[in-house]
């Protein structure tokens, strides 16, 4: 169910960028993304990843990736140099949050955002009933070994939008693989949101 | 010729080579200074393509030399990259023309400072010209359009084969389609420059040196073989070193004598003893010397308005201390500001800078990887 939580959101990021847009993927994993846009939407895109062999998976791909932390690189990119930065599946753990999104918004003119919606009903239920840290088919690792840093809801995102005065220009929640529009926060499972300042 | 040779050759190497040479007149230094003659050593592995689209240039490091793939007849031991160059390796010499050249001012068939000076007859010693990384490359360039190639397929080295390969990527980026900067910096650090000139005071300090015209009277082995156990620390780590050479009770004796005590000891002293046999102190002080004066970065390398495409595979490994990964970093930066096609990878290895000889595994998956699709590219594009 999360990977075909994921593949929509691929499906959608695609739609999103359309045809021959330059891409930067911040926290680009194996580069499946990546190639799923170069393939069907001629994009030109870049990523950048820390984990060595998630690199070794993107340069067998045939993509152009740097190995790096998010936040190490973010400055040798000029303003608007690609049409969209995309962080998909990697905002929950990202340290530097603030700095983040704030050089995504400068390096991109929009920014995409995909992340785990962590007031899904199920992880309140595990929470509340079980008293425990919720594991989830979305959310597999158990607290010892997530690589998750942060936990917001989609709630969360809004409000920090508001504050921050970025422009959601484009929003869309996904459930057991399909959109979903009834009440997100609590029913949806993946966030995907456009971004602009 | 029958030939038995004592090792069996497996089926991916290359096999049996020769170094072959290549001579021309009149080189015109960076410094203006002129060479009448200069004759390049160089090796081959593969197959030219028709379209002369499929060359790879190897550039080796510091006391490398052209044989980098094979066996030469008689030898036990193959070249020092044999790991990456061959059938379906990183270098695959079922699909690339790879070559190899013995740098400028080297001692291994290269015209250099122990080459015979025609106009006075007797070895040049240190009459002969300063030179540069980008006198090198120029060299390596005649090399390649003798061959009948006008654009290399890609330049890939490590240490200060990465020196000659962002060099190629300054001096002639029209004629590269990518380059593969192994464990490499834009310019020497403060440290790196300090370890190279106590190298060169061991070898000036050795009377046997005489101001570098020693040919007649025996070479400064004393000096250079001191430079060379420096070097061999500073291309290891800390951890290497200990899974090396593990400290042995017995090496730890109250009794001792000036002799080698411990393993590290000997290891270090043979690999001195070795070095001299094979390499010569006057091309050890100016390719030392042009590492040291190399700096892309001061001028400037790929301006944005010559609209340069080269693909850029630049690769460093996480415990070489001799030149760290940010060296490698800044590199990666630079290219990107440039708005180069830029792809980099930091190798876990505990090797320290001898890393880009060792891990071949991580090395091949990268490299042959990225020429591969490379290749098809510029297979589609015509």
């Amino acid at each position: 169910m999360s990977n075909k939580n994921i593949l929509l959101s691929h499906l959608k990021i695609a739609d999103i960028v359309g045809i021959k847009s330059t891409v930067l993927d911040l926290g680009c994993g194996n580069g499946d993304l990546m190639a799923y846009l170069e393939k069907n939407k001629n994009v030109n895109s870049q990523g950048v990843e820390i984990s060595e062999d998630a690199i070794y998976k993107c340069v067998e791909k045939g993509l152009c990736v740097l190995h790096s932390d998010i936040d190490g690189v973010l400055d040798v990119y000029p303003s608007n140099s690609f049409d969209f930065v995309i962080l998909s599946q990697s905002l929950q753990q990202v340290k530097r949050i603030d700095d983040v999104l704030e050089e995504s918004l400068r390096i991109g003119k929009k920014v995409i955002i995909v992340f785990p919606n962590f007031a899904h009903i199920s992880l309140r239920v595990m929470l509340f009933f079980k008293g425990r840290a919720p594991v989830t088919k979305s959310l597999p690792d158990r607290w010892n070994d997530t690589p998750n840093i942060r936990f917001l809801s989609i709630k969360d995102f809004q409000k920090f939008c508001e504050e921050k005065k970025y422009k959601i220009i484009e929003k869309y929640f996904i459930s057991n693989s399909k959109y979903t529009h009834i009440l997100p926060n609590l029913f949806a499972q993946q966030a995907i949101f456009v971004i602009t300042k | 010729m029958e030939h038995k040779l004592a090792i069996k050759i497996s089926s991916k190497n290359v096999g049996i080579v020769e170094t072959k040479y290549f001579t021309f007149n009149d080189l015109v230094l960076e410094n203006k200074h002129k060479l009448s003659q200069v004759t390049v050593a160089y090796e081959t592995y593969g197959t030219l393509s028709e379209k002369k689209d499929n060359a790879i240039l190897i550039a080796h490091a510091f006391t490398g030399d052209a044989h980098c793939a094979g066996y030469h007849e008689g030898d036990e031991k193959p070249g020092w990259w044999d790991s990456m160059i061959g059938h379906k390796k990183a270098f695959d010499t079922d699909k690339y023309f790879v070559i190899c050249s013995n740098v400028l001012a080297g001692c291994q068939g290269t015209t250099g400072p122990s080459s015979i000076n025609s106009e006075t007859g007797k070895e040049y010693g240190t009459d002969f010209p300063v030179i540069s990384m980008a006198d090198i490359v120029t060299v390596q360039k005649r090399l390649v359009e003798y061959l009948g190639i006008e654009k290399l397929l890609s330049v890939a080295g490590g240490s200060m084969g990465g020196m000659q390969v962002l060099q190629w990527a300054m001096s002639y980026p029209e004629n590269i389609c990518s380059a593969i900067p192994i464990a490499t910096t834009m310019r020497h650090s403060p440290q790196q420059i300090a370890f190279n000139e106590v190298g060169r005071q061991s070898v000036m300090g050795d009377i046997a040196w005489k101001d570098g015209h020693y040919y007649q009277t025996g070479n400064p082995d004393r000096g250079l073989a001191v430079a060379r156990m420096l070097g061999h620390i500073t291309y290891m780590s800390d951890v290497s070193m200990q899974k090396k050479f593990p400290i042995k009770e017995k090496e730890k004796s109250v009794k001792f004598d000036f002799n080698a005590d411990f393993e590290v000891e000997e290891y270090l002293r043979y690999r001195g003893s070795a070095f001299v046999k094979r390499f010569d102190a006057n091309t050890y002080l100016y390719i030392s010397k042009a590492m040291d004066h190399f700096d892309v970065q001061k001028e400037d390398f790929l301006p944005a308005e010559k609209n340069i495409n080269i693909k850029f595979l630049v690769i460093s490994f996480k415990s070489d201390w001799l030149y760290p990964s940010y060296q490698s970093e800044n590199i990666v930066k630079y290219l990107k500001m440039k708005g180069q096609y830029v792809t980099y990878c930091n190798i876990h290895s505990t090797y320290g800078h001898d890393a880009f000889l060792l891990e071949i595994k991580d090395e091949t998956n990268l490299i042959k990887n990225f020429l591969s699709n490379l290749y098809d590219e510029v297979n589609s594009v015509k």
